[in-house]
């Protein structure tokens, strides 16, 4: 039931949101209390940590320990929070601009040391908030309002580039697909170590509309036709592929935590004592 | 009032960041006051290294040597870098390697210390503890017992015993070099 | 029971204040001449039962700090120029949001990497102005391994208190040195904690300032689930487009200290009675100045001197007073000329200011000093 997750979940009288009609972030965002809900997480004991821009806004809707900081640092905020009180199941929210190009450096680090934060990276390819800008995970060629000729950069794989750097567990979905969003978020919950699920958004107001991608309805089912899982993509050629999404969980390796690990440190010392 | 002004210079690596830690915690294991300062370039090892130590009976203000009364120089580069800041009746203590300039007017006393550390103690590491003996054997300016005192507090657990001899040696040399 | 007298370096200092002061957390990164503090502070935060953490940059270091002392554990980061000047990003987000935290900035010679091994005062306006926007700042500068001792523990109390970000602005020759040092025993010590509210858990307002103007603190993950932004936002703690609300807060932010600032600023001062000359100065300089009072007051010049301990806020009221007893006060300082800035805003029609300034990396000396007294008397 749609509106106990709402009434348990947020809060109620910060909405509506402020984010454009059409705009997938709230769809993730439900996925995501759905996903706490599934898990049983004590409200008091979960902390929301965002950056700046469209997607950093959800964790003032939602009613937990939320922590609204500054562009690209919401995960080296979590970090000192999930150090200093490892007892905290910590999720960061934040966009693609946020994680990868400002706190991009910040993204890796965290995904290396396996750190006990589970992140959500909402990708709509754009800086929604400053008016459409293009981003680190832009496509080649599109447009935004600083590549009015077409973007020459080459975009980032966000879930590659958590894998390589270390994630534990990896894992995408897209807007239209709510339930799977709701699953690899729980499983992420799940996973002691870092976690990164990439939730792809759709943007009908700045990104859809420059690269004439028809409406909000029109996005979402282009996500529906274009996303395919791992199997299926494991049928498809190259060209096939090309320009689809390919989504579901791509790693699920638990390795030793980070907090854990300080906390083994505290505990020999105490005993040589 | 009775007050040092100590420099300690050579090359980085020489331990001599350690030697006047050392000096400066004799000082106060005596029950006098000491200031140690350093400044060093980027490189961790080579290059020209200082540290500085002010003992004294009272309160220390200023916290760097201004007029030098013992100079401790280990390498030519150190020497000739730091001589003119020593006060005319100031002591100048060096390696036996370190030629002094024909102009040198300094009271001068020159002691085998990189050799001794190499060839009597097998350990170069040690340079800067027989350093401390040849120069604390010569002035005088921290009693011996304080001395050994802390450069066993702040020497490598294990390591006691080769620096306990790294000191007598120091106060060897000394003795020869005032002959 | 007699204290041990002990030699210590001017960083360690700052790491036992630190820990003496109830420091439990510390993200940094590592620079120098300030490494020390985060090395120590490594090797002796998990026996206390804290964490330490070296991140990914300065900025990280910074924004961490701030997570640390929002789930309640007092939290310091330590830097250099180059460091300093990425942390004061975050360092603005703690004085908007109100996050008690302690940042020690270990001055070195600038701009840019500048002098990494060398002494400065270079950051002291930085410390007032490096984060945009009008902003609270206390900022304390010890001149002793003593007094980086008590001032640590002083910034970490004042943090708490008033609920923001503290500076403690040392320089390489105070970091960097190592003097007899006696600290007192920990009962001595008074330690101040942060506010937290005793109210139900659903009456929290989280920004709704007391009499004093300081809002208590909750503790993230004991229940008071609550908002904290870098936007401006109003007592219940989330983002407002009101012109009013902006206008309260960032006033209330400021006034927070302006009310206090009786109990915030400190300043010593020797010498001042019948002086005709005064040295102004503060950390390792003023070692110099009181070595230049000492000799030239043993050639009979009346020369007092005059340091700053709180630098932010200044303490303007009691200058004012000496200066309109004194022909001249001279501004040392290893910069060239920003404390002087204040001072002249504060004395320029009451007496004449002149500056003894450098920026070579040397310590100034005493004969500086000296040289210019001689040459304003």
């Amino acid at each position: 039931m749609p509106s106990n997750l709402v009434e348990k979940y947020f809060r109620t009288e910060k909405l509506p949101q402020i984010w454009c009609p059409g705009c997938g972030h709230g769809v993730i965002t439900r996925s995501i209390v759905d996903a706490i809900d599934q898990a049983g997480l004590d409200k008091d004991k979960v902390c929301i940590v965002s950056g700046i821009g469209c997607s950093s806004r959800a964790p003032g809707y939602m009613d937990f320990n939320t922590l609204h900081t500054t562009h690209g640092r919401a995960l080296a905020f979590a970090t000192g929070i999930k150090l200093a009180k490892p007892e905290l199941k910590v999720i960061v929210i934040t966009g693609d601009g946020d994680a990868t190009a400002i706190g991009g450096n910040h993204f890796i680090h965290a995904c290396r040391r396996n750190i006990g934060i589970t992140t959500i990276v909402y990708n709509n390819n754009i800086y929604g908030m400053t008016g459409g800008q293009y981003s680190p995970t832009t496509p080649k060629h599109e447009k935004g309002t600083t590549a009015p000729f077409g973007n020459i950069d080459k975009a980032f794989d966000i879930c590659d580039l958590a894998s390589a750097a270390g994630a534990s567990y990896v894992g995408r979905s897209t807007a239209y697909h709510a339930n799977l969003t709701t699953t690899l978020v729980k499983n992420a919950l799940n996973n002691e170590g870092f976690s990164l699920v990439e939730a792809v958004s759709g943007c009908p107001t700045y990104y859809g509309r420059k690269n004439k991608k028809g409406n909000a309805v029109d996005m979402m089912n282009w996500y529906k036709d274009n996303a395919v899982t791992a199997a299926a993509a494991a049928k498809l050629s190259e060209e096939q592929m090309a320009g689809k999404i390919l989504i579901g969980e791509f790693k699920n390796k638990p390795e030793p935590e980070y907090t854990s690990e300080y906390q083994k440190i505290i505990d020999k010392l105490a005993k040589g004592r | 009032m009775e007050k040092y002004e100590v420099r300690l210079s050579g090359s980085g690596g020489q331990g001599l960041l350690l030697a006047g830690i050392i000096l400066a915690e004799s000082a106060i294991i005596e029950g006098k006051n000491a200031v140690q300062t350093q400044s060093y370039g980027p490189e961790a090892r080579g290059g020209a290294s200082k540290s500085e130590v002010v003992i004294s009976d009272e309160e220390i203000d200023f916290p760097k040597v201004r007029n030098c009364d013992i100079l401790l120089a280990l390498t030519q580069k150190s020497y000739e870098q730091y001589n003119h800041g020593l006060k005319d009746e100031g002591i100048l203590i060096i390696d036996s390697s370190v030629k002094v300039a024909d102009t040198e007017k300094h009271k001068i006393y020159s002691a085998p210390i990189l050799e001794s550390a190499v060839n009597k103690l097998g350990k170069p590491m040690v340079t800067n503890i027989v350093a401390l003996g040849t120069i604390v054997g010569i002035t005088n300016m921290v009693a011996r017992e304080a001395l050994e005192a802390a450069v066993l507090k702040r020497v490598p657990k294990g390591t006691e015993d080769l620096n306990k001899k790294a000191l007598a040696i120091g106060y060897e040399i000394a003795q020869e070099a005032m002959v | 029971m007699k204290k041990e007298a002990r030699l210590m370096q001017g960083n360690e200092a700052c790491v036992e204040g630190a820990i003496a002061a109830g420091m439990r957390f510390y993200a940094g990164y590592p620079i120098t001449p300030s490494t020390e503090i985060a090395e120590i502070s490594a090797e002796k935060l998990p026996y206390v039962g804290g964490k330490f953490i070296q991140m990914e940059d300065e900025i990280a270091g910074m924004a961490a700090v701030i997570g640390g002392s929002l789930t309640g554990l007092k939290s310091m980061t330590a830097t250099s120029g180059p460091g300093f000047s990425l942390k004061q990003e975050n360092i603005g987000y703690a004085a908007i949001a109100e996050i008690p935290c302690v940042i020690v900035d270990v001055q070195r010679g600038g701009p840019s990497t500048g002098q990494p091994t060398c002494p400065s005062q270079g950051d002291v306006m930085q410390a007032k102005w490096g984060t945009h926007g009008d902003h609270p700042v206390i900022a304390l500068t010890p001149s002793s391994v003593k007094e980086t001792f008590d001032l640590t523990v002083r910034a970490f109390n004042l943090a708490e208190k008033y609920r923001m970000p503290v500076l403690l602005m040392m320089d390489e020759v105070i970091g960097h040195m190592r003097e007899k040092v006696e600290l007192p025993d920990p009962s001595e010590l008074e330690i101040i904690d942060r506010k937290r509210p005793d109210c139900d858990k659903d009456k929290y307002i989280a920004f709704k300032p007391d009499e004093d103007l300081v809002p208590p603190m909750a503790d993230f993950g004991i229940g008071y689930r609550y908002h904290v932004t870098g936007l401006v936002h109003d007592e219940t703690g989330f983002p407002s487009n009101s012109t009013k609300v902006a206008d309260q807060l960032i006033r209330r932010l400021v006034d927070k200290i302006e009310m206090h600032k009786h109990d915030i600023i400190q300043w010593e001062e020797e010498n001042t009675e019948d002086a005709e000359v005064i040295i102004f100065s503060y950390g390792c300089v003023s070692r110099a100045a009181r070595t230049a009072m000492k000799a030239l007051r043993d050639k009979g010049v009346k020369v007092g001197t005059f340091r700053p301990i709180t630098i932010w806020p200044f303490p303007e009221e009691r200058l004012l007073e000496l200066a309109k007893k004194v022909k001249t006060i001279i501004v040392a300082e290893m910069n060239l000329g920003q404390m002087v800035l204040e001072v002249e805003r504060i004395c320029n029609n009451v007496t004449k200011i002149d500056r003894v300034n450098k920026v070579s990396g040397d310590i100034i000396y005493p004969e500086e000093i000296v040289a210019k007294v001689e040459e304003v008397l």
